[in-house]
């Protein structure tokens, strides 16, 4: 085993509790992994030189590298983890939820899956025990060690707990996964928390999943939630995914999202961000397989001081595939937007139809966005195009709305609200959408005028 | 007629009304008095100042108001925001509106009624009357109720446009109505639908102030007042059988007699 660098050494005291406390009993090949991983992130650390590092150029994570993270474990009490979940139902006859405590499954909170109807949705560490699907063939099979930044290196190196979702082959019927984790308040004296949640979906054949995952915590407190997300669309399969970055207002959060496309199969992703002091969405599809269609959307909306970087990739790796990318964002007050939206279509991709955009509403002029969306296309059928815009509320707009009687607050807040609702119409679970819908209209500044406009 | 009235106070009354964009001015003195149940056609080549005129009046923030003086219902227009002038009654229809993607017509429009009620005093109508009071409105105006599901103005044709706005003239209520070029690009169906959404509105209790290049419209509304801007000033004032002389001498004729002197 590799000596842990001086300045991760609390990560390694928590590391080797993990292994030789509640992960001891892993089998062989899960400890492999850890151990691997943890010689990973011992290696690269974290990505804080920005020099010549383009995936990291605009984002700064030297906040992160210098505080001494605890890891959280155990479960809370109840209420207190129930306070913090979104607090929204979604409704079906195939509906199960899981809850994740300071990292760990909350049984109270959970309606798991146990497989007999050919879904199985359980926390990774009861998955790993009875053996009943083969983990280790999946398990950072589509979040690889290598070609990481070191968040996912850590985060497996952590892996113990989390979601492992698997629906099988041939199983049509709709079903719904909700992911909540949550990260609840610090005991007074302790470490700030650290959590890794890490979350694997396999879609099989033909199956049709909607998967939620929601990240949340204390408003007032930093800590740091590091997620994996591994998703894999079977042949035929279909996907909904939505991702709700909602953490506090002084936490940081890296979330690093892989998804595996089979033979026409369809992937449909929105993520939404709001509040969180530091939040990074690193989200990549592989388009692995003839006919496969993924449509990635997202928004986010920020204020004070919050920075927030979105790496969005898709890899047309075969031949006829669509991606449609749209993300859209709002900033005010001094916050900071990044945007890397990159699409690479492969030699052997003909006929890929490609689409990125990425538009910015600015209210603030201290805010700022980095966008820089990429198209690499070495193949030459193709259909593609990308476009990135920054602005502000329309001034000849804004006088329409108020001719009609709406104040400047009324009417700079119904074209926020028009603007967001692009991608907030995206979201096909009506409970999900009319959470999201209103938490982003309270979220909307109250005085956010246009440029130019004083009182 | 209520213009005969002498006693009666305007309803609008514009006194060396001048008003710039940027460095260029624009209007150079206008004195109007407009009476509740009258509608005046302005009229005007192109450049003569007459969609300014209905701009500066409803308050949009690109133009200065360089002098002058303009009272709507007794109250000092000039100095109030855009939205309070709205609350108060004052309506532009715009000579090319806006598309708000994303913007519901129904919310946008109920947002803009009940601005107005609670400015009066009165409560939001509750969504049950609004719904009621947006169908007969659609039904009068002939708009495709298709339309108004979808977000405002997106994707209209400029007459689509158009009649939209006449749907909010008539949703609104407005005591005074000003129509900037309404009926520019318009079919003859279109006109008609228009001019009557106009004639609709007229009421011994409003008043409308139509701009407009083409005497065509005024075929169909017929004014009590006919104005001739040119130049940011008004020449010549008359009857609508001066739309007619303008319809057969032209804009150069105005151009003629204002060089004349005359």
């Amino acid at each position: 085993m590799t000596l842990a660098p001086a300045k991760y050494a609390h990560y390694f005291a928590d590391f080797q509790a993990l292994s030789q406390g509640p992960g001891a009993g892993a089998p062989p090949w899960l400890k492999t992994i850890r151990d691997n991983a943890w010689s990973r992130f011992s290696e690269t650390g974290f990505p804080t030189a920005r020099r010549g590092n383009e995936r990291w150029k605009y984002s700064n994570v030297g906040p992160i590298a210098k505080i001494d993270f605890g890891l959280a474990s155990g479960a809370a009490p109840v209420n207190a983890s129930k306070a913090l979940a979104p607090e929204y139902q979604l409704d079906g006859p195939a509906v199960y939820r899981l809850v994740f405590v300071d990292g760990r499954l909350h049984s109270g909170l959970s309606s798991p899956a146990n497989g007999s109807n050919g879904v199985r949705a359980d926390s990774l560490a009861t998955t790993v025990a009875d053996g009943s699907f083969d983990l280790e063939a999946r398990i950072g099979n589509y979040a690889p060690l290598d070609d990481d930044d070191g968040f996912v290196a850590l985060n497996t190196a952590f892996l113990h707990d989390g979601a492992s979702v698997h629906v099988a082959d041939g199983h049509s019927e709709k079903v719904v996964i909700h992911l909540s984790y949550v990260t609840t308040e610090t005991a007074i004296d302790s470490a700030p928390k650290v959590t890794h949640p890490r979350t694997l979906v396999v879609a099989g054949r033909n199956s049709d999943v909607t998967v939620v995952e929601s990240y949340t915590g204390p408003q007032d407190e930093v800590y740091f939630t590091n997620a994996v997300t591994e998703i894999s669309v079977g042949e035929g399969a279909k996907v909904d995914h939505y991702r709700l970055l909602l953490d506090g207002a002084k936490a940081f959060h890296v979330g690093t999202s892989r998804v595996n496309q089979e033979k026409d199969s369809s992937f449909s992703s929105a993520s939404f961000a709001l509040g969180t002091a530091l939040a990074r969405n690193d989200f990549e599809v592989l388009l692995d397989a003839s006919g496969a269609y993924c449509s990635l959307n997202g928004l986010y909306l920020t204020t004070d001081n919050q920075h927030i970087d979105n790496l969005i990739s898709i890899d047309h790796a075969q031949p006829n595939c669509t991606s449609r990318l749209n993300y859209k964002g709002i900033l005010d007050g001094k916050s900071r937007a990044v945007f890397g939206g990159e699409v690479m279509v492969r030699r052997d991709a003909q006929k890929s139809d490609a689409q990125q955009t990425d538009k910015n509403l600015i209210l603030s002029h201290s805010a700022e966005v980095n966008s820089k969306p990429s198209l690499m296309i070495y193949a030459d059928d193709v259909k593609c195009s990308h476009g990135a815009t920054a602005g502000h509320i329309d001034a000849d707009t804004l006088f329409y709305l108020r001719s009609r009687g709406l104040d400047l607050d009324a009417a700079s807040r119904m074209l926020i609200h028009a603007f967001a609702g692009e991608i907030i119409s995206t979201v096909k679970p009506e409970p999900l959408r009319e959470y999201l819908d209103t938490l982003f209209s309270a979220a909307i500044p109250d005085k956010s005028l246009p440029f130019g406009i004083t009182r | 007629m209520p213009a005969s009235e002498k006693n009666a106070t305007p309803m609008l009354s514009i006194k060396g009304l001048t008003a710039s964009a940027g460095d260029l001015e624009i209007l150079k003195g206008i004195d109007l008095d407009v009476f509740a149940g009258e509608v005046h056609a302005i009229m005007g080549p192109n450049g003569s100042g007459k969609s300014t005129l209905a701009n500066v009046l409803a308050g949009r923030p690109d133009y200065t108001v360089t002098g002058g003086e303009v009272l709507f219902q007794g109250v000092s227009l000039l100095e109030l925001e855009p939205e309070i002038r709205a609350r108060m009654g004052l309506f532009l229809a715009f000579q090319y509106p806006l598309e708000l993607p994303g913007v519901r017509a129904w919310q946008f429009l109920k947002a803009g009624v009940d601005a107005r009620r609670i400015h009066n005093g009165e409560e939001e109508m509750s969504a049950r009357e609004f719904d009621q009071m947006l169908k007969a409105k659609i039904v009068e105006v002939q708009i495709d109720p298709d339309l108004i599901k979808r977000a405002v103005n997106e994707g209209f044709s400029g007459g689509e446009k158009k009649r939209n706005e006449v749907l909010q003239m008539a949703v609104l209520q407005p005591k005074l109505a000003l129509l900037d070029e309404t009926d520019s690009g318009l079919d003859i169906d279109a006109l008609r639908i228009v001019s009557e959404g106009v004639n609709n509105l007229r009421s011994p209790e409003n008043a409308i102030i139509l701009v407009t290049h083409y005497q065509r419209i005024l075929d169909y509304i017929t004014p009590n007042h006919v104005h001739v801007l040119f130049d940011g000033r008004i020449v010549r004032s008359g009857g609508p059988e001066l739309a007619q002389e303008l319809e057969e001498k032209g804009y150069d004729w105005i151009k003629d007699t204002v060089d004349a002197g005359v």
